[in-house]
């Protein structure tokens, strides 16, 4: 498996190359479907040139990345694009050894289930083997690496690589059962973006049930494994954000990046919910809607680890679409990351429902969106209103792509528990309906 | 969200979708052109009315009492034009001189890609003079522009004289509040492309220009004269822009409200407004307009001077001088004072022209269709493309009937890997690439090999180019991929329609009467095509429906709407000059239309013609 790997790693390197080479750069840098105010590398620069005369990149508002991003492209301002792309190459690395051991455990408890005959009979057919499992792991690398999103998002040099990359590193750490890893990648990537903080529950949950811990609020091994977890992850994030300090000498970014990324002062479009919202609003209501906006994205984490307690891998798929669709200033490459795991649910293409419809608006979208942005911008004849129809429509599909993959997971858990061809009372067939 | 939940309903629907999917898509094709037709029909289009409250209710009163004065100007200008054999630079500079402007000029040049045949150019050199009327009235943030072009020959010499008799006028008046920028430009759109790159401090396009060396304040509307004898029986409003932009409606609202109130014929299209919309011939008389409307905004050309304006946000229109045999007469005084009522008007804009609409069709000069009542004559020919998408889509998960060998139907069934459908998708694309590049490339290799001019060498090179796509993807990829499979074409046929459906949709977004033109050709061919179909009927179908076919017909309705017939012979040579135009525009000015057919559509419509012969 390593050399169709490298095959894949050369041929992703290469379109990126070629795409750093040509005209279109500039362009690609410009899209805020690409960018974000947050993630731009123009503003890194910016920040950059700040740091060089001595001033706090932060003075202004300009810069709202965090200050080990721009310590680090401090050293290495002259090969930015080898580090966007080893980003996407670490990315995609990851998630395919994750998905990879991912995949074996998954088999060795089916293995294990169909030993103990806990499946019904006609279920057979629901039942996956290893050839089809053969090759996901490089379809999960091929979605992420190939996926047209993923390869603006580095050619723009969005820093969003990099936030994946960690996430991605995070996730591996977790599958492999690296409890310091873990929690040392989770800090990290909420000290990058705040949102992964949701990350921490699909993680404890993947890991109690690696270490065979029940998820019992009245047993002190629970409570003694999550203290031990949070302390390795708060420690570790005051351990980078006092080296923040320390590098900066002030605290000018708190406010500066997550009050950025909590307040959403900086309404450019982009693919988000937020900007169209906040810019009609009254500023009365601001602080009141800030707060519901915000708390959507985190609120999700507790019904859906109730219901997807046995499952974390597939929680944290839903978790990453999740923060990704309601974020503050999502881009492209959010979604690229959660989309790389669509392989991994291969099976369940037998339960989705609108999965052609959503996948003809999410293509229709990602067409329109540059052309009602040149109809709003430059011809001037379209207005917002266009641009944010297009926006809301892009995300209403992505959250009936997701709630799809939901309902056929939970659908096949169902059919595994209860037999794939259900009868009614009086014999008939019967079929599922979701109310 | 019952439909996407309930899967009895859904499999009702879908059931419903797939079984009537043929008749379905008939019904829609023809509902789609009936409501198009239709769209012209008075009854239902609306009249149009001032939207922006600056214009619409304060009253201006024009004055200009200048016109035959300002016709001797004009014909001094001629003398001098002919003196000097091009534009009289110095004259027209000491003219806005001594009419109190502040005159500042500007040269520049273009090598054009290749020789105009039409206009007989192809390195070109020129000057644009301007002169800035500085409002005396606010601080000089914003401007209004009058141009005129110094066309060669006889021709636009009135419209210079008027436009110096208007600043000559206006210099006199107190309530200006806008700078009005007097503008003769020479060469036509060449002149006008440098000075507004000048202005605006860009270049698209790669032109050579001095840099300005006075500006006004940024500029709120312009208007475009033309003007070629000293009565005219009638005005003729242009708007068709560069990639079919429009100016907002209100401008051309103005234009007709000011007719009216002067007592001035206006026409669009060339095309007098008729009272009997209840008749067949007046029915006909607006279906006619409209469609000359939808040609020329297909066409993604400039109609006017003012069609480069519009891509800097500068609502700009051309108002024509035509002089029949009518025999009611206008003089330049009364289209002086037209012109000074219409910038009176201008200038009372707080804002720039917003309030009305910007995608519309014009049956009329009286009457609009807005979005809102077209677009559904193009989303029921783009549904169509959606239906036959979401029955392949039926056809593809439905599993294969497992009584008879299911081995095969296995192997078919997962055969359609990636390689079948990247390859005809690749190769038809790097056609188009080959047909947007290579023209230009080779055309000094074709001079030398071939008894041909540049400009000839260019179109037949692009029409050698298209037709040998025909031959070149089906086979490559039988070469390729050897045995097609069932599946393998519906997938390719899927992907091929989604594009499609996409493609057209966007630009039908942008230039609406392309897309539906468009829509009208490709989407027939898309929706019938399979390799079961008879191959030499339906070969010759997909390529009388082939967008380089569509412009054939497109030029000769186009003539037919103008009441002048064209023979074959003619048609055919204009048909090759309108390549080499739709190329030039490209170059020069930067309009879409040539890459998009070449690299976008055509090979779209390729992957039709690979479908037909799948193997």
């Amino acid at each position: 498996m390593a050399a169709p790997l490298t095959l894949l790693l050369l041929v992703a390197v290469t379109i990126r190359a070629a795409l750093f080479r040509s005209c279109l750069t500039d362009l690609i840098a410009e899209r805020v479907e690409v960018v974000s105010p947050l993630t731009a590398w123009k503003r890194v620069v910016e920040g950059l040139a700040l740091l060089d005369l001595g001033v706090s990149p932060y003075s202004g508002d300009v810069f709202h990345e965090t200050p080990l991003i721009i310590y680090l492209f401090h050293f290495v301002v002259d090969y930015a694009e080898v580090t966007f792309m080893l980003a996407d190459v670490i990315t995609a690395v990851a998630l395919y050894m994750a998905v990879k051991d991912y995949n074996k455990q998954v088999f060795r408890k089916q293995k294990f289930a169909l030993e103990a005959d806990r499946y019904p009979l006609d279920c057979l057919e629901l039942i996956r083997s290893p050839k089809e499992m053969y090759y996901i792991p490089l379809k999960v690398a091929m979605f992420y690496l190939l996926n047209p999103f993923t390869i603006l998002s580095c050619v723009a040099k969005s820093t969003c690589g990099l936030n994946n990359a960690v996430i991605a590193l995070f996730i591996l750490s977790t599958i492999r059962g690296n409890v310091l890893l873990s929690a040392v990648f989770l800090s990290l990537s909420t000290y990058q973006s705040i949102y992964p903080l949701t990350l921490c529950a699909p993680a404890l949950l993947y890991l109690m049930q690696r270490q065979y811990i029940p998820v019992n609020f009245r047993r002190a091994s629970f409570w003694w494994f999550i203290t031990e977890y949070a302390f390795m992850y708060l420690g570790s994030l005051s351990v980078i954000v006092c080296l923040s300090f320390f590098l900066l000498g002030s605290w000018d970014y708190l406010p500066s990046v997550y009050g950025f990324i909590l307040s959403v002062p900086d309404l450019t479009p982009n693919i988000g919910l937020f900007w169209y919202f906040f810019a009609e609003m009254f500023e009365h209501f601001r602080l009141f809607f800030l707060c519901v906006f915000q708390i959507n994205v985190f609120f999700y984490t507790i019904p859906l680890s109730i219901k997807l307690k046995e499952h974390p891998v597939f929680l944290i798929f839903m978790q990453l679409a999740v923060i990704s669709i309601f974020k503050s200033y999502p881009t492209v490459g959010d979604i690229a990351l959660y989309m790389s795991f669509l392989p991994v649910w291969s099976h369940l293409h037998r339960f989705l429902r609108n999965i052609f419809l959503v996948s003809c608006v999410l293509l229709a979208c990602s067409a329109l969106f540059p052309v009602l942005w040149h109809l709003w911008i430059y011809a001037g004849s379209a207005n917002s209103n266009f641009y944010y129809a297009i926006t809301l429509l892009f995300n209403v599909a992505q959250i009936l792509l997701v709630s799809d993959y939901f309902y056929a997971f939970l659908r096949r858990e169902h059919h595994l528990t209860y037999g794939l061809y259900l009868k009614r009372k009086d014999g008939s067939e019967a079929t599922l309906i979701l109310k | 969200m019952g439909l996407l939940s309930d899967p009895n309903r859904r499999r009702a629907l879908i059931g419903l979708l797939t079984r009537l999917n043929a008749p379905i898509c008939i019904v829609c094709y023809m509902a789609g052109v009936a409501w198009f037709m239709g769209l012209s029909f008075e009854p239902f289009t609306l009249r149009t009315y001032m939207s922006e409250n600056a214009m619409g209710s304060t009253m201006v009163e024009e004055r200009f009492p200048a016109g035959e004065r300002a016709l001797a100007t004009g014909r001094e200008f001629s003398a001098h034009k002919k003196k000097t054999g091009g534009m009289p630079v110095d004259w027209l500079v000491k003219t806005m001189q001594a009419r109190g402007l502040e005159v500042f000029t500007q040269r520049f040049s273009r090598t054009l890609p290749f020789p105009d045949e039409n206009k007989e150019r192809y390195m070109v050199k020129g000057t644009n003079v301007y002169g800035i009327l500085r409002a005396p009235r606010a601080p000089r943030t914003e401007a209004l522009v009058l141009t005129a072009p110094c066309s060669p020959g006889d021709e636009n010499n009135q419209a210079v004289g008027l436009l110096l008799g208007l600043a000559q006028y206006f210099r006199n008046q107190i309530y200006l509040a806008k700078d009005i920028i007097f503008l003769i430009n020479e060469h036509d759109l060449i002149g006008m492309q440098a000075w507004l790159e000048g202005y605006h401090h860009t270049n698209t396009t790669g032109m050579d220009w001095s840099p300005l060396q006075g500006r006004g304040g940024s500029i709120q509307a312009a208007l475009s004269l033309e003007l070629s004898s000293n009565v005219v029986t009638s005005l003729d409003l242009v708007l068709e822009g560069l990639n079919g932009q429009l100016p907002n409606l209100d401008l051309a609202n103005l234009f007709y409200a000011f007719c009216q109130k002067i007592g001035v014929l206006c026409t669009i299209q060339g095309k007098l407004q008729r009272n009997d919309w209840d008749s067949v011939s007046g029915y006909s008389h607006a279906v006619q307009t409209m469609m000359l409307m939808v040609m020329k905004q297909a066409s993604g050309r400039p109609w006017g001077d003012h069609g480069l304006f519009l891509r800097y946000h500068i609502e700009a229109a051309t108002i024509k001088g035509v002089n029949s045999f009518r025999q009611d007469k206008t003089d330049a005084t009364t289209i002086g004072r037209l012109l000074e009522g219409m910038y009176r008007k201008l200038n009372n804009l707080l804002e720039r022209l917003h309030q009305s609409y910007f995608f519309y069709l014009m049956p009329s000069l009286s009457h609009f269709v807005s979005i809102g009542y077209y677009m559904p004559a193009f989303g029921l020919l783009a549904v169509i493309l959606l239906l036959r998408a979401l029955d392949l889509w039926v056809q593809l998960v439905t599993p294969p009937p497992r009584t008879e060998d299911g081995d095969t139907d296995i192997d078919q069934q997962s055969s359609p890997g990636v390689l079948s459908v990247l390859t005809p998708l690749v190769i038809s694309h790097l056609t188009g690439v080959a047909l947007y590049m290579l023209p230009i490339r080779f055309q000094e290799m074709a001079v030398e090999h071939f008894p041909v001019s540049e400009t000839e060498a260019v179109v037949l090179t692009a029409i050698a180019i298209y037709t040998a796509g025909l031959a070149l993807p089906h086979n490559t990829n039988r070469l390729l991929t050897g045995e097609g499979t069932e599946q393998g074409w519906r997938v390719l046929k899927l992907v091929a329609v989604l594009y499609l459906a996409v493609l057209l949709g966007c630009t039908a977004l942008i230039n609406f009467s392309l897309g539906f033109i468009l829509a009208l050709t490709l989407v027939p061919v898309a929706a019938f095509v399979t390799p079961h179909v008879p191959k030499v009927l339906s070969a010759f179908v997909l390529v009388i429906l082939s967008p380089a076919c569509t412009l054939l017909y497109s030029v000769f309705f186009f003539h037919e709407l103008q009441e002048m017939p064209i023979s074959f012979q003619e048609g055919w040579l204009l048909y090759l000059s309108v390549i080499s135009q739709g190329i030039l525009d490209h170059y020069l000015y930067g309009s879409l239309v040539y890459p998009l057919i070449a690299v976008l559509v055509y090979p779209c419509w390729l992957l039709f013609w690979n479908i037909l012969f799948w193997k």
